[in-house]
């Protein structure tokens, strides 16, 4: 009797002991952060005195962006907390964005989280735990960035959040050597664009290749598409009302835009590259939808700025390398729609240390910091919409192109449609996508979306 | 469970072909007989192979280059073999971004306690329920056993605010309590029935002899509880390694306390373009569960078997 119990103490003591070990190693981490601070008082700390003394603070921030993105998040706070003595904690997962929401109903959410949906944050701002941004962040904000941003951080008229990162999605990635080899120039109107889809496909390749399986979210990339020729066939004003249901979602400019993307994706002659006919775009992952434009069985795939990362190791991606991207051309050249994403720094605490570190985060010294930090780390595939981002810490050529559209002065930004509208509607949009895709009519598929709007 | 009972029923059932041979049958020699026809043979070795092909799959993808795991099948090595052990580095080198090692040991520093308490919370009260007469024991072990239909999702944001209110959000704590919560009704449940099963006389004998309750449950239930306790152990075991949810929630995604299946999930990247490290990532995370199972075998094939004791 004796030998059974301590031998069950003692297991029970060791697992016990072990816990708290690593509970006592996640102490003792933090604590060395402190001590670094204190050894190495950085020169350029002036920038940092108006936050005060913020020694012993913590800031946590929860995040969906994980590895390899993650590091330079970390690092582009690592000024901040050495000069204000402040410790940041970065968390990240990608079950973000149903993660947050139960946190903050929950009444346990981060300091700070990075939100990439204007949609998400109004979810949150609903919870009533977010914290309106600091006079200093909103004044960052009106001195940086387009007043649209501005707009897609706010809820009811209140500022919450401010911008962080952006991407583009108004991309056509190609292979420039399978250009240069076959004559091609690059587009400049839709009519070019279509001229050239025949072209190609006059060569016996398929001009364009596509993928939109991505788990629970399939569809979305088509949602991308049709925003796309939204913003190009019936201009950013009808693509508000539309986003906004002032329109349905079947009027005449929607459906027409549909049509627009069915006369390249539906289109038997023009797709899907080293995949198959129209129907495996449904079947094919988005993130290997391009790989083929690398084999020359496919030439055009039409995708975000983040598809640089999807491409193999070794992918030389410049103007003059393997792969490159143009502008999806717009009905005259001068037109310049841009769809694209981006992140909102959400406050759940209203503590000093949290608004200083939101201010620092919405200023320009910190967006050329995070462009460095992206750069060596990651070979950059970040950018911001922050105008005080000078583009000499980008090195990534399709970084560089990519910020020349979104701060070109001509661009008429849009946020993407699909994160801002209700999430019924969403999820309804991309499986009616799919189902799009895979034969459905237009008609069908925009009634059945607008059938799975809220009715309020 | 006695085999009394079906080997009378079989035996009756095997009648004529006893007297035409002349000699009885056993029960263990019918069912061999039963078992080794070829034909049997014949579908269970399909069976097998059918049912391993896809872990075979990828365990070769795992070995295989990032290019040609995206862009041709595994089946294609046969003809033209390729292989990498670079995807295994990525996923276990300690500097990595991709390291899946610290994760490792927070897996079992969250799954030992999470598997040994909800067992022994689960044993003792097994015991009462099976053995010892209180008030409402009926009732409250009817409430134990219907908790099992509680689904965890419910549970999420209650039980997160309250962890979050006595500050033990994010630690191992809330990890440990929670498996315990989540486990003891199907546990309970489960141990009753063996326990139940003890023959009475024994405990009778024990009573005889002086003993109480507790010489009674750790002299003597204890030792013939081994097997049924390596079986619940083993289910528990998978459940609190495999689970994703409950750690996420209530702990995080902090490196300081989060689980195996949390940078198993993170694995493939921000945009899912390194999903070919899951291969490799798979069968890292694989290994102990598969090691805790074939050591506790043989206690589990006899804890199907067992929950009682011999003659």
């Amino acid at each position: 009797m004796n030998g059974t119990r301590t031998r069950r103490g003692y297991k029970a003591a060791a697992a016990a002991g072990a816990g708290f070990a690593l509970l006592l190693a996640g102490c003792s981490g933090g604590g060395g952060g402190d001590d670094d601070s204190t050894a190495e008082p950085s020169a350029d700390c002036a920038d940092f005195e108006s936050y005060g003394d913020l020694s012993g603070k913590t800031i946590s921030i929860y995040a969906g962006i994980v590895a390899p993105e993650d590091q330079p998040y970390i690092d582009s706070f690592k000024p901040f907390e050495d000069c204000t003595g402040a410790t940041v904690d970065y968390q990240a997962d990608k079950q973000f964005e149903q993660q947050i929401l139960v946190r903050a109903e929950a009444g346990n959410p981060p300091d700070i989280a990075i939100v990439p949906q204007p949609g998400l944050l109004a979810q949150l701002v609903g919870t009533g735990t977010v914290v309106a941004a600091g006079e200093g962040t909103a004044a960052n904000v009106d001195e940086f960035w387009d007043p649209a941003w501005k707009e897609y951080g706010s809820v009811d008229g209140t500022f919450y959040a401010a911008p962080s990162g952006a991407s583009v999605k108004s991309l056509v990635w190609y292979s420039p050597a399978q250009f240069e080899e076959n004559g091609w120039e690059i587009p400049t109107t839709l009519d070019d664009l279509q001229a050239l889809s025949d072209d190609i496909a006059g060569t016996g390749i398929r001009p364009w290749c596509a993928g939109i399986a991505s788990d629970a979210a399939t569809g979305w990339p088509v949602t991308d598409w049709m925003e796309d020729m939204m913003l190009r066939t019936a201009g950013p004003e009808v693509f508000d009302q539309w986003i906004a249901h002032e329109i349905p979602f079947n009027a005449a400019e929607p459906t027409a835009a549909l049509d627009a993307v069915g006369g390249y994706l539906k289109n038997d002659e023009y797709v899907n590259g080293g995949f198959g006919d129209v129907t495996s775009i449904a079947s094919t992952a988005f993130q290997d939808a391009g790989l083929p434009i690398l084999d020359g069985q496919c030439a055009l795939h039409r995708q975000a700025s983040f598809y640089a990362a999807n491409w193999p190791e070794g992918t030389e991606v410049a103007e003059d390398g393997d792969v490159f991207a143009f502008y999806l051309p717009s009905e005259t050249a001068d037109d310049r729609p841009v769809l694209g994403a981006g992140e909102f720094v959400t406050l759940f605490a209203d503590r000093p240390e949290v608004q200083a570190l939101a201010e620092f985060w919405s200023s320009d010294t910190w967006a050329n910091i995070k462009a460095q930090a992206s750069s060596e780390l990651t070979g950059g595939g970040w950018i911001t919409a922050n105008t005080g981002l000078d583009q000499e810490n980008l090195v990534n050529p399709i970084d560089i192109l990519s910020a020349d559209i979104i701060l070109d002065e001509n661009a008429v930004f849009r946020f993407d449609g699909s994160d801002r509208i209700p999430a019924a509607a969403n999820s309804a949009f991309w499986k009616e996508a799919t189902a799009w895709i895979t034969g459905q009519s237009t008609s069908d598929t925009l009634d059945k979306i607008e059938a799975a709007w809220p009715a309020s | 469970m006695t085999t009394t009972g079906p080997q009378l029923d079989l035996s009756g059932m095997q009648q004529p072909s006893d007297t035409r041979d002349g000699r009885p049958a056993t029960i263990a020699e019918a069912t061999k007989k039963r078992l080794s026809s070829p034909w049997a043979s014949l579908v269970a070795v399909v069976l097998a192979v059918l049912w391993t092909i896809p872990t075979f799959g990828l365990l070769i993808s795992s070995f295989r280059p990032a290019r040609d795991i995206s862009t041709s099948g595994w089946w294609t090595v046969f003809t033209d073999p390729n292989f990498t052990l670079e995807n295994y580095e990525l996923v276990l080198s300690p500097e990595g971004t991709n390291s899946l090692a610290p994760y490792i040991i927070n897996s079992l520093v969250i799954v030992i306690p999470g598997v040994l308490i909800p067992i022994m919370i689960a044993s003792l009260a097994a015991y009462a329920f099976a053995w010892m007469d209180f008030k409402f024991k009926n009732v409250l072990f009817v409430a134990v056993f219907a908790l099992q239909i509680v689904p965890i999702q419910v549970t999420l944001i209650p039980l997160l605010s309250l962890y979050a209110d006595i500050g033990i959000a994010g630690t191992f704590w809330s990890i440990w309590l929670s498996h315990t919560m989540f486990g003891l009704p199907l546990t309970v449940f489960l141990l009753h029935n063996f326990i139940r099963e003890v023959p009475k006389e024994l405990l009778e004998a024990a009573r005889v002899d002086g003993a109480g309750h507790v010489t009674i449950f750790f002299r003597l239930m204890l030792p013939i509880l081994k097997p049924a306790l390596a079986a619940i152990g083993i289910y528990q075991f998978l459940w609190v390694w495999n689970d994703l949810l409950v750690a996420l929630t209530f702990a995080g995604s902090s490196q300081n306390v989060a689980p195996m299946t949390v940078a198993l999930f993170n694995l493939t990247g921000q945009r899912g373009s390194q999903w070919f490290l899951l291969t490799a990532g798979a069968f890292v995370s694989i290994i102990i569960p598969v090691l805790v199972f074939l050591s506790l075998q043989r206690y589990f094939v006899r804890g199907l078997l067992a929950g009682s004791v011999k003659g």
